[in-house]
C-alpha cells in the first residue's frame, strides 16, 4: 500500500518533487490505471479496463480441448522500446539533448551533475530526472541549483524504464533546445537493458572501484556511448590503473568516448564541458 | 532483479495475445534468449511462474532456446563463436568485432488450448 495516499499500488514507481511533500504521482500503464496527483488536477486519469469485459460467449460452441501454436516473434522489451522511441521523437522535435547517466551507487553521478549544471545553465536550459529506489535526497541537491528536477522513486525496481521517463517528462517544464540529464538508479546491470529514449548513455566509474569493472559488467560498457572516470583526485591513494581500465573498457566497446575527471576538485571538467557544449550547439 | 519486470512484460504480452486468440489457457511459451542478452534464464523462469499467477499463462511451460554468441571480425570478415563482448578475432587478432548473434530476446510463439466449456 502507498504510505502517502493509502492506495494499493504495490511496488510501482512514484514521482516526487523536492519541497512539495504532498506531491506524488504513481507511474502505471493503462491496463491497471491508478494515476493520481494530489498537487494538481487529474489530467492523467484514463478509463479503467475491467477483466470482465473479455466475455466471448464460450458456452455457445462445445469443442474438444484443441491445442495450437500462435507465432508472436515479438521482442520481449518491445513495449519499453516503442515507448522509448516515442520519448526520443518528442525530444528530437523539441531539440532536447538527453543523456542517461549510469553507474554503480556512489560513483559520483549526482556530484558530477551538481558541478556540470552551473557550467552550462547560463547558455543552455538544463532539467534533471533523478532515479532512486527511495528518498528525494538527490533531487533536493539538484533543486538547490534552481533547475527543474523530478525524482522517480522506483520502489522495489532496480532501473528506470521508458514509461517512468515518459511520465516524469510530463511533470517537468522542459524547454526547447535544452539538456535533460537522467540519473538512473545506481546499478551497473539492469539499467543497461532499458532504453529510455536518450540520445546517449554515459557510464561513470570512480577510481575507488576496480579497474576490471568494464570486464565484470560488460553489458553496461557495451551499451554506453561514453565513459567518465571520476574521482581522479584520489588516484595517489588507490590501486587503480587508469590505462588498464580504459583498455578493458575498449575491449568491450571500441566506440566508447572517454573522460578522466574529478567532480570534486574540478580537474578535467573543462574538456567534459567543452564536449557537452559542442554537442548542445551541434544538436 | 530486472528478470521480474521482464517476466511481467512477457506475461502481459502473452496474456494479451492469448485473449485475442480466444484461448482458454496457454500451455507453453517459447522464448529466444541469446547467451549475450544479459538475461539469466533460471531466474527468468522463477519470476515467470510468479508473474503469471492469475493470468491465462499461469500453468504455461516456459521453454527457452539460447542461441550461442557469434561475432564477425570488422577487419577480415571471419565469423566465430564468442562468449562475451570482449572478443578477439581468432584469425587476425582484431578487436573490431561486431556481435551478429546471441543478443536475441524474443517471444517466438505460444501454444494455446482452446478448451470448450
Amino acid at each position: 500500500m502507498c504510505d502517502t495516499c493509502g492506495c494499493s499500488s504495490d511496488g510501482g514507481a512514484v514521482l516526487r518533487k523536492p519541497g512539495e511533500n504532498d506531491y506524488h504521482v504513481h507511474v502505471s500503464d493503462g491496463a491497471h490505471e491508478h494515476t493520481h496527483t494530489h498537487a494538481s488536477d487529474e489530467h492523467h486519469a484514463k478509463p479503467h479496463l475491467h477483466e470482465g469485459q473479455h466475455d466471448h460467449a464460450h458456452g455457445n460452441h462445445h469443442h474438444e480441448g484443441t491445442s495450437r501454436k500462435v507465432l508472436l516473434e515479438q521482442d520481449v522489451l518491445q513495449k519499453n522500446n516503442l515507448l522509448a522511441e516515442r520519448n526520443r521523437g518528442y525530444f528530437e522535435a523539441r531539440n532536447i539533448f538527453v543523456l542517461n547517466f549510469l553507474s554503480s551507487p556512489g560513483s559520483g553521478k549526482t556530484t558530477l551533475l551538481e558541478k556540470t549544471i552551473p557550467l552550462l545553465q547560463k547558455r543552455f536550459p538544463v532539467a534533471v530526472i533523478e532515479g532512486d529506489q527511495q528518498t528525494t535526497n538527490d533531487a533536493d541537491r539538484i533543486h538547490a541549483l534552481r533547475v527543474p528536477v523530478i525524482q522517480v522513486n522506483t520502489g522495489s525496481g532496480c532501473h528506470l524504464d521508458a514509461l517512468m521517463v515518459n511520465r516524469a517528462v510530463k511533470e517537468l517544464d522542459l524547454q526547447d533546445d535544452s539538456l535533460l540529464c537522467i540519473e538512473n538508479v545506481g546499478n551497473l546491470v539492469c539499467p543497461a537493458l532499458f532504453d529510455l529514449g536518450e540520445a546517449l548513455k554515459v557510464v561513470i566509474i570512480s577510481v575507488t572501484e576496480g579497474d576490471d569493472k568494464p570486464l565484470k559488467y560488460p553489458n553496461m560498457f557495451h551499451e554506453a556511448d561514453l565513459c567518465i572516470l571520476n574521482k581522479i583526485d584520489l588516484l595517489p591513494y588507490v590501486d587503480f590503473d587508469v590505462a588498464k581500465c580504459r583498455e578493458n573498457a575498449m575491449r568491450v566497446n571500441h566506440h566508447l568516448e572517454w573522460f578522466n575527471l574529478s567532480a570534486k576538485t574540478g580537474e578535467g571538467l573543462a574538456s567534459w564541458q567543452e564536449w557537452l557544449e559542442k554537442r548542445l550547439t551541434q544538436h | 532483479m530486472h528478470e521480474m519486470s521482464i517476466a511481467m512484460s512477457i506475461v502481459e504480452a502473452v496474456d494479451a495475445k492469448a485473449r485475442a486468440e480466444g484461448a482458454g489457457r496457454v500451455s507453453e511459451v517459447d522464448l529466444l534468449v541469446g547467451k549475450l542478452a544479459g538475461i539469466h534464464p533460471e531466474s527468468l523462469k522463477f519470476c515467470f511462474s510468479a508473474a503469471a499467477k492469475g493470468t491465462l499463462a499461469q500453468e504455461a511451460l516456459l521453454a527457452i532456446e539460447e542461441p550461442e554468441g557469434v561475432g564477425e571480425c570488422g577487419e577480415c570478415g571471419m565469423r566465430f563463436p564468442v562468449t562475451f563482448y570482449y572478443a578477439e578475432c581468432p584469425d587476425c587478432r582484431s578487436l573490431r568485432v561486431t556481435i551478429v548473434s546471441g543478443e536475441e530476446f524474443l517471444i517466438q510463439s505460444i501454444t494455446i488450448e482452446e478448451e470448450g466449456e
